[in-house]
């Protein structure tokens, strides 16, 4: 195993777009237990993306059961990965292994439904709240080449603060 | 060898005010760094980083005619700091209500005490004349705890004010 280069925005290459995994093999096992490698060797990183190692297949790991009291699926692996549902909306503080030194507020829906192939190729499905699936929105933007950097608002205009007040009114 | 500076420039609004002011810099070699500008009361407000291999004096002498076309003030410190040193924020404290004096003090007096180190605080008056309305975003560093932050605000604040203490769950991915 071994921990691979992050590319770093503004490389091109995070705008380019994977392609689906059809082949589940030990290379593909090698490539994923390096993947992980790399992300746990990230601080605080809860997920990663294969492109962001400048590998354009549809794999993403995501794993937030470190956390105190948050809702998750333990270590998964994803792989071409589909969110089918979203439901809800939260503004939330997001930064990136690819961003190095910044960080910014991001819309993500709070819930959502999700299908994805394991390493064996079955098909699995999931449902995702809060945190876990901020972190699957934001890998999966990588698959499609979009960073949370196309996704900012304004820090100022917080729309979850509005959302606070409005409820309050009803 | 080149140094920062922080430059604050201050003037009643008018288009144009950051081109002309950053194309001036720009045309004079300078680097710029991180900035906040903002409109405030009607006028437009900037402190930016400013980077240059020049001495203060040429820095001041190319700034004053720029700042006089648009009739703005301005002040020019030269600064120890430098890129990369920024803190993650991990508590959003908003705090809003009619408006009166002190707020700000009570708030942020009780919030030091409790350990906070503010990264970015921005407030507004809102509302109308006859009734101000004050609303403040504090984000920082709570280095005692978020419910130390929460503790200290239920013993200072009084009614007439909303406080919300929300942590910054930041995701790195």
């Amino acid at each position: 195993m071994s921990v691979l280069e992050i590319i770093a925005y503004p490389d091109e290459r995070l705008k380019r777009e994977s392609d689906p995994v059809t082949v589940f093999d030990e290379k593909l096992s090698s490539y994923i237990a390096d993947l992980e490698q790399t992300m746990r060797a990230g601080p605080g990183g809860v997920g990663i993306a294969a492109p962001q190692t400048g590998h354009f297949q549809r794999i993403v790991i995501v794993d937030v059961s470190g956390r105190k009291e948050t809702p998750n699926h333990g270590p998964l692996v994803l792989i071409n990965p589909e969110i089918t549902a979203w439901e809800g909306m939260k503004t939330g503080r997001e930064g990136c292994m690819s961003v190095p030194d910044f960080t910014g507020n991001v819309i993500r829906a709070e819930r959502i439904h999700l299908k994805a192939q394991n390493q064996q190729g079955e098909w699995q499905e999931y449902d995702m709240q809060g945190f876990e699936a901020r972190a699957v929105q934001h890998e999966v933007d990588h698959l499609n080449g979009i960073l949370f950097l196309d996704r900012l608002v304004s820090r100022r205009h917080d729309l979850f603060k509005r959302k606070v007040y409005q409820d309050r009114d009803n | 060898m080149s140094h920062w500076y922080m430059l604050t420039v201050i003037g009643k609004d008018r288009r144009g005010i950051v081109a002309g002011l950053t194309h001036a810099l720009f045309e004079a070699g300078c680097h710029l760094g991180e900035a906040t500008m903002m409109r405030l009361g009607g006028n437009f407000t900037i402190m930016l980083m400013v980077e240059t291999e020049a001495r203060k004096k040429a820095l001041e002498d190319m700034i004053e005619p720029v700042t006089e076309s648009m009739d703005l003030s301005w002040h020019l410190d030269q600064i120890e700091g430098h890129l990369h040193q920024h803190h993650l924020p991990d508590v959003c404290i908003t705090v809003s209500g009619a408006d009166r004096p002190g707020i700000v003090a009570q708030v942020t007096g009780a919030l030091a005490e409790a350990g906070l180190e503010i990264t970015d605080l921005e407030s507004d008056v809102a509302g109308s004349e006859d009734q101000p309305v004050y609303i403040m975003q504090i984000e920082g560093v709570a280095t005692e705890g978020i419910e130390a932050l929460r503790s200290a605000l239920n013993v200072a604040t009084v009614s007439t004010i909303d406080v919300t203490v929300t942590p910054i769950d930041t995701l790195i991915g």
